[in-house]
């Protein structure tokens, strides 16, 4: 399963190493790590997507914890939030499909971003699966190149009322 | 004040309480050597840095304060770095201090560049570079607070040149500001209660006592525990100490080389109390037949090492000491007659195979030689062991009753550790009587520092345990590789004769009726003293689960000559 982690860490050269140095030698699988500046100059934040079939989430974060720059580890995944994955999908379009293209990914709330003669650049917003669901559609029109930023996530209400991941004890 | 980033070192580490360090110069941290001379601090010279480490980690191990070590850029750094995992993985408290080039250079392969905090992100609990001589006093700060606290580790502080030589105004901060430290906190009550429901409940309890005993200073308490519930303790290799050997209710080492009863107890108890240990490969053997019966109860300051290799029922998230006195109020006095029965019934047929009670028939045994020294010093002295045949005999017939009072490498296995780290433990306890315990091959890796051993006339002991082999790999060998004796037949040099070049009395005992008279005129001997026991060659560790086996499957010890017993 994945579970999405949100680390608020020290703004401090080298942190994103450590970050990554503890995945790959502990083997954690990343699905995704995004990492931008907060409300404060002094954090950034990591919202990290992480596959914990193999070790338990609440380990990943316990041993991002360990990490002297991490100030704060929160379990989002059981939380409500609102989370966001931006891609940007160049997409086959001839100059006369450029219309219907555009009323299809405004389902979506997407927009055509950019116009050559031979394609079109499509930036969507949402939800990975909304994401996950455009990119579908549009593959069989010949998707020629395309990036994804990841997720970042917020939990919703009032700030404060995200309870730190804790560590629950499993019945052996 | 003004003063340099080089003052700023020394100023800190005065400031820090440490009154020695170990270390090696050279070009990029010289300007801190420079400045030592004008501060009450100790150096130690070492002959090769990973010496250094040892004996910062040793220091640290034996007193419970931070070791310091201090080397150069480069090759003094990379050298480090064997010591520096040796002490990650063991939890020691240490702070290493590294010159690097010039902050102008830096990235440009300089002479003797290496990117030493990269380079040891892995194996240190935290590492910093420093680049300017205002960021010297906090950053140095910072790494002793983070290698004593909670889980302690070894912090590596790595100082450009030109931040040595800088002047700046110097301020020592007597707080940090560190949002990411976690200080750990008292078990919540609820988890005690649970606790102590399956504590009383239990019929067939089991303590498994770990390093953590030594770090949070445990050990009374431990004993008050196990005596008030009559819980039988069992110790991992760096357990060893925590709780006294002398006691009824120790069953001494568990895990590959623990003893037959002991292992045995793990796997039948319906209780386990794992207390500041980590569930290690070496000691649970294979983890899915482990314990099978048992509830768990882990004591853990690391909250990463819960559920880790183990799951458990119940988790104290919390420094040892600080849950044992909270929970041992808490649960019911009480005897289990018939399990401690049980275990006893065990602890005597092992005892029969035991070879301590056998005849040598005109062989020197490793472990008579342990068991001699043991009572020649009256199990009063503290054993730094290496890595091998011989700690594992060390661990089994060396009854340790105090803490700290064995040294070893128990997660990173290092050979090589035991002299270096020998001499840290007898720069911290100049009072207590100090023996190495070592291989003939992991003597070889470190025996330069018998020259430091006699500049700085430390009386440390010595007992190289000599088979003429890397004994453990070739006793794997023998039992998982047909006797296919690769690489394992190991030539020394005339250990007496290395002893006479560094001025150290030496003696050669090859027969069990020298062991006790030799051991006898080392110690009336003062100052360093090297016995060479020339010993059984081809020798084995019994008894012994094999890596990855059940934990009650063990290889045990053969009780006539030629005989191996599997269970």
């Amino acid at each position: 399963m994945k579970h999405t982690l949100v680390a608020k860490v020290m703004d401090q050269p080298g942190v994103l190493n450590r970050v990554a140095s503890l995945f790959r030698r502990r083997a954690f699988n990343i699905d995704s790590l995004t990492v931008g500046h907060t409300e404060t100059s002094e954090f950034s934040r990591m919202t990290i997507v992480v596959d914990t079939a193999r070790v338990p989430a609440s380990i990943v974060a316990a041993n991002l914890r360990k990490l002297i720059p991490v100030a704060e580890v929160v379990d989002v995944t059981h939380l409500p939030t609102v989370d966001r994955d931006l891609a940007l999908i160049r997409v086959r379009s001839s100059p006369a499909g450029f219309a219907e293209l555009a009323s299809l990914v405004e389902i979506f709330r997407a927009r055509i971003v950019d116009v050559a003669t031979d394609s079109v650049i499509v930036e969507v917003t949402g939800p990975e699966a909304k994401v996950a669901s455009l990119v579908e559609l549009l593959r069989p029109r010949g998707i020629l190149e395309m990036v994804r930023t990841g997720k970042v996530a917020m939990v919703r209400g009032s700030v404060g009322e995200a309870k730190p991941a804790t560590h629950e004890a499993s019945a052996a | 004040m003004q003063r340099t980033g080089a003052q700023i070192v020394w100023e800190c580490l005065v400031k820090e309480g440490v009154e020695t360090v170990f270390g090696y110069p050279g070009g990029a941290i010289l300007p801190t050597y420079d400045a030592m001379l004008d501060y009450p601090v100790r150096h130690v010279l070492v002959r090769h840095e990973q010496g250094a480490a040892h004996m910062a980690d040793g220091y640290a191990r034996a007193s419970g304060k931070v070791g310091v070590a201090i080397a150069t850029s480069g090759p003094g750094a990379t050298n480090l770095t064997t010591g520096i995992a040796t002490a990650m993985l063991d939890s020691s408290p240490t702070v290493f201090i590294t010159g690097q080039v010039s902050s102008k250079v830096l990235g440009t392969d300089a002479f003797q560049e290496v990117d030493v905090t990269g380079i040891t992100l892995p194996i240190t609990k935290h590492n910093s570079l420093v680049t300017e001589a205002r960021h010297v006093a906090r950053t140095i700060r910072e790494a002793f607070v983070i290698a004593r606290s909670g889980r302690p580790g070894p912090v590596l502080v790595d100082i450009t040149k030109d931040a040595q030589q800088g002047k700046t105004e110097f301020h020592y901060p007597e707080t940090v500001y560190l949002p990411g430290l976690h200080e750990p906190e008292p078990p919540d009550a609820e988890s005690l209660a649970r606790a102590a429901e399956l504590i009383d409940k239990a019929e067939r309890p089991l303590i498994l006592a770990g390093a953590g005993v030594m770090r949070s200073g445990a050990s009374q308490v431990l004993r008050e525990f196990a005596e008030k519930t009559g819980t039988p303790v069992a110790l991992t290799l760096l357990g060893i100490g925590g709780f006294p050997q002398s006691h009824p209710l120790c069953l001494g080492m568990m895990g590959m080389h623990g003893e037959a009863f002991t292992n045995s107890a793990i796997q039948r108890a319906d209780l386990l109390l794992a207390f500041g240990m980590r569930f290690d490969d070496r000691v649970t053997g294979n983890i899915k037949t482990y314990a099978l019966h048992a509830k768990k109860i882990h004591v853990e300051i690391d909250p990463s090492e819960v559920g880790k290799n183990v799951k458990v029922d119940v988790a104290l998230v919390s420094d040892l000491r600080v849950a044992l006195e909270a929970l041992t109020p808490l649960v019911k006095a009480k005897r289990p007659e018939a399990w401690i029965a049980e275990i006893e019934g065990g602890r005597q047929e092992t005892r029969s195979r035991d070879i301590i009670h056998r005849d040598e028939n005109g062989r020197l045994l490793a472990a008579h030689v342990v068991h001699d020294l043991w009572q020649t010093t009256g199990g009063d002295s503290v054993v730094v062991s290496d890595v091998g045949q011989h700690q594992m005999w060390e661990a089994q017939y060396y009854k340790h009753d105090d803490p700290r009072t064995l040294i070893t490498s128990g997660g990173l296995g290092t050979m090589g550790f035991a002299l270096p780290a020998a001499i840290g433990v007898k720069m911290a306890r100049p009072d207590a009587e100090v023996w190495v315990v070592a291989g003939d091959g992991g003597f070889q890796m470190t025996q330069c520092e018998l020259a430091t051993l006699q500049q700085e006339q430390l009386d440390v002991k010595i007992a190289i345990v000599n088979n003429g082999f890397l004994g453990m790999v070739r006793q794997w060998q023998e039992f998982f590789h047909d006797k296919r004796y690769a690489a394992t037949p190991m030539l020394s040099p005339d250990f007496v004769k290395l002893a006479g070049a560094y001025d150290v009395p030496a003696y050669r005992v090859s027969q069990r009726g020298d062991v006790v008279p030799t051991v006898r005129k080392a110690r009336e001997t003062k100052g360093p003293v090297l016995i060479e026991f020339q010993v059984e060659k081809e020798d084995a560790v019994y008894p012994m689960v094999p890596a990855g086996s059940d934990l009650h499957a063990m290889i045990r010890r053969p009780s006539e000559a030629g005989e191996e017993v599997r269970s």
